[in-house]
């Protein structure tokens, strides 16, 4: 048994009561490559974050050589060996190479008392990095003329200025051209080879049994596999990530979807976002929409809205050509729109419940020539809404929406909604960090609007959400749709096969 | 690529431009003395200048600064009538400076109060005390200090002196120095800046020393020429040194810019455009005026720039 140089003894840490990590433990190997796989919130990030000084376990240890490791800041868990090389790259592309490499701990000589930094001393140190990543551009360059791939060559150099004896990659190869790719693993065997410790995440299974040693499967906050990579497939490694059977927690849906479209796409195309995009949501259908973090669901979500242009191709609402390119233009023919983020954008956070509710519609409630509102209508209306979805609040007239719940909050969101009686709703992650009886109540309004005959897109990054909600599920890669499944051909496996690239590297998007 | 071109050297174009339009209408105006004329009076505002460059660099902003030069004016101004020499009186003036940068700072990092509306309050909280201070009546000062303010060693008058030396430090200290370098890091993305291990609020604090200092000195230079201290001495000159620091390239957005060339350039640039209106002997009610467009101009083509790089490097992304 060799030494683990890095382990995780009984990790749990919860939010606002929600477990995300429930008893993890497991080690990493000096010399060898772990790679650490798991659904999107299976609870790799927050492991990840507790390692790196971004976050505090509830309970549990984790011990780096044998000794304590209780980062309380990124810059701690730096200064103790542990480096990160993040999936989006934490440089400045304002400042050069050299300067990104040593902006905390930058070689001096004083000139008339100013501590200046030594440039010369940096850039030959720089160049010995570089050159120790195998990147041969001068260290005097900005950050931001570099290609991805060369900007996270400069990350790893970062890592070996720090002398980390753990690199954790997350997602590395994502924004990675096939060459920089098998570079990146050059690379990577390089420093097993030093003896460091490295954890490799990813969604790309390929790419998980070409450098890892070892693997360990999280699923919801727990350990539920490892060992050696050897011992692993492909098909072995999907169903363990998938795990659990579906329970109850998804209501029978009555009604049909009916023949006529309520929203399609024609061809949409913006560069470097979505590729093509043709789909028809009927009335009464709820429409998934698959695929990993990245893959251009959420981005699509805001063409379809109208918040971000798209270069080519159309949208239709109801058979006829939308009208304009906003929101604005949106919600008057009929479209709504819950964002991933709702706390950011979906509603406002101080106002009270009715105030949120009303937002949308309230035009239609001012009449006369001073288009003074009638509030008599719109109270009436307003509390239909919040009834339709199971509001609870002290308050709805008085209680800022902030102090609810994340289902609850939802629920105001989707109530804003209904009161304006749309016809198509768009609904990015309507279920991301809400409790399961929430979730429940969200799945029953669905079905309500699908009964009602509103067509549905839901974006989902729970596969076992989509697999229980829709009659259709669109999966989306690297900014294309890449297969529509119905519901007879619907399967765990099937889907997370065609979200991850079917070929190791899965390089046939077409960016390089 | 000619449009990148163009926004990074918008503000050297947009001063040659106005350099052969001005000296088209009236030879004078590109006659020596007169050029020399120039660089005097934008001394004091490049030196604010200069201080609000470090503060934009990190996303932040200041506009206290014409205040800070009135207070510390007065109390300086009042030490020298109450028969204090000079000296000690001139090193009290860089002292308030540093006191209100400091205030500025502690509200700032330390009760995470947004340094828009902390500099607002410190900008009406400076003038009341300084008018308070005044009973709204300028102060006159001994020829003494008006000496100073005129002299000139081996040639050189005593603001472009100063002008040259500040300049000179703090060019150094943005582009040679760690601090500087964390300057443009923490401008660019304060959170990544924290997560490399860099003392963000130390940083932020520093830079609104250095603002609060500099607009001291700035008043300094600009008292020693007047030899008086009205009750406006100061106004709005946060918005001069902000425009000087915009048209000279820096960022509003933080991040970006510099002090050599870019906000000298732009403070000369306004400079000059104020001192040709006088010599083609234009309305003076219309100095406000153009001094507002060009301001206005100056936050417009930073805008435009951020849009347009934001552009490149999302284009670089996609054909990554």
């Amino acid at each position: 048994m060799i030494e683990a140089m890095l382990e995780f003894d009984q990790i749990y840490k919860s939010f606002s009561g929600v477990p995300v990590l429930r008893g993890v433990s497991f080690g990493a190997e000096a010399g060898r490559v772990l790679g650490l796989v798991g659904e999107n919130g299976a609870g790799k990030s927050t492991l990840m974050n507790i390692l790196g000084g971004v976050l505090r376990a509830d309970a549990g240890a984790v011990r780096l050589a044998g000794a304590a490791h209780e980062p309380a800041s990124p810059a701690e868990a730096a200064r103790r060996g542990v480096a990160f090389i993040h999936q989006e790259l934490n440089l400045f592309p304002n400042l050069s190479i050299a300067e990104n490499l040593f902006i905390t701990s930058f070689p001096r000589r004083r000139l008339l008392g100013l501590p200046l930094v030594d440039r010369r001393a940096s850039r030959a140190r720089a160049e010995e990095l570089l050159a120790a990543v195998d990147l041969r551009v001068p260290p005097g360059r900005l950050v931001g003329e570099l290609a991805p791939g060369e900007r996270q060559l400069v990350e790893i150099a970062k890592a070996l200025s720090l002398d980390a004896r753990v690199v954790i990659f997350d997602e590395p190869t994502t924004s990675l051209t096939a060459p920089e790719t098998e570079r990146l693993f050059g690379l990577i065997m390089r420093l097993r080879g030093q003896g460091r410790a490295l954890i490799y995440i990813s969604h790309i299974l390929g790419d998980i049994f070409r450098v890892c040693d070892d693997v360990v499967v999280l699923r919801d906050g727990e350990v539920v596999g490892g060992g050696r990579a050897g011992e692993f497939t492909q098909e072995r490694l999907i169903s363990l990530m998938v795990g659990r059977t579906l329970d109850q927690l998804f209501p029978p849906r009555e009604s049909r979807p009916a023949p006529e479209p309520a929203l399609e796409a024609l061809g949409l195309s913006q560069p470097g976002v979505v590729e093509e995009i043709n789909f028809t949501l009927h009335r009464g259908e709820v429409l998934g929409i698959a695929g990993l973090m990245g893959a251009g669901r959420s981005e699509l979500a805001r063409i379809l809205f109208g918040l971000d242009p798209h270069a080519r191709g159309e949208i239709l609402i109801g058979g006829v050509a939308a009208r304009g390119n906003s929101p604005r233009a949106r919600i008057r023919d009929g479209v709504a729109f819950l964002s991933e983020n709702r706390r950011e954008d979906g509603m406002l956070a101080e106002a009270s419940v009715d105030d949120n509710i009303a937002l949308v519609a309230l035009p239609a409630y001012a009449r006369g020539g001073a288009a003074l509102i009638d509030r008599g209508r719109l109270e009436a209306d307003v509390a239909r809404a919040a009834e339709r979805v199971r509001v609870k609040s002290a308050s709805r007239a008085r209680q800022p929406v902030k102090r609810l719940s994340g289902g609850n909050q939802q629920k105001v969101v989707l109530a804003k909604w209904l009161l304006a009686d749309s016809a198509v709703f768009i609904l990015d992650e309507p279920t991301r960090g809400v409790d399961v009886g929430a979730k429940h109540e969200i799945y029953r309004i669905v079905n309500d609007l699908a009964g009602r005959g509103a067509g549905v897109l839901l974006i989902s990054s729970e596969i076992e959400e989509l697999i229980g909600m829709c009659d259709r599920i669109m999966v989306m890669r690297r900014g294309r749709i890449r297969a529509t499944l119905a519901r007879e051909a619907f399967s765990r496996e099937e889907l997370l096969r065609l979200a991850l690239a079917p070929e190791a590297g899965g390089n046939e998007g077409g960016h390089a | 690529m000619i449009r990148r071109w163009l926004t990074e050297w918008v503000s050297l174009l947009l001063f040659v431009a106005v350099l052969i339009a001005f000296g088209a209408l009236s030879p004078k105006f590109l006659e020596a003395d007169n050029l020399v004329n120039i660089l005097i009076q934008s001394s004091s505002t490049a030196i604010v200048a200069t201080g609000m460059t470090f503060v934009l660099l990190t996303a932040g902003i200041d506009l206290s600064v014409g205040s800070i030069m009135f207070i510390s004016a007065v109390i300086a101004g009042k030490m020298v009538l109450a028969g204090l020499p000079l000296a000690p009186a001139l090193a009290s003036i860089l002292a308030a400076g540093l006191a209100y940068g400091a205030v500025n700072a502690f509200f700032i990092t330390q009760l995470k109060v947004m340094a828009f509306i902390v500099t607002l309050a410190t900008l009406y909280i400076g003038r009341g005390l300084g008018l308070w201070l005044t009973q709204t009546r300028a102060m006159n000062l001994p020829e003494e200090l008006l000496r100073v303010g005129t002299a000139r060693v081996i040639g050189v008058p005593f603001p472009v002196l100063v002008l040259v030396a500040v300049v000179a430090v703090a060019h150094l200290a943005l582009t040679r120095t760690a601090f500087g370098r964390q300057v443009y890091a923490v401008g660019q993305d304060a959170e990544a800046a924290r997560k490399a291990g860099i003392n963000t609020a130390r940083i932020t604090a520093a830079v609104y020393l250095v603002s609060g200092l500099l607009a001291a000195v700035g008043g300094l230079v600009s008292v020693a020429q007047l030899g008086a201290v009205s009750p406006t001495f100061g106004s709005q000159r946060e918005f001069a040194a902000i425009a000087a620091a915009v048209l000279g390239g820096t960022s509003l957005f933080g991040g970006r810019g510099q002090v050599f060339p870019g906000t000298v350039l732009g403070a000369i640039l306004i400079q000059t455009i104020e001192n040709g209106l006088v010599v083609v002997n234009a309305d003076p009610y219309l100095y406000p005026l153009v001094t507002s467009v060009v301001i206005f101009l100056a936050v417009l083509i930073d805008s435009l720039r951020n849009r347009q790089l934001a552009k490149l490097s999302r284009r670089k992304m996609a054909l990554g």
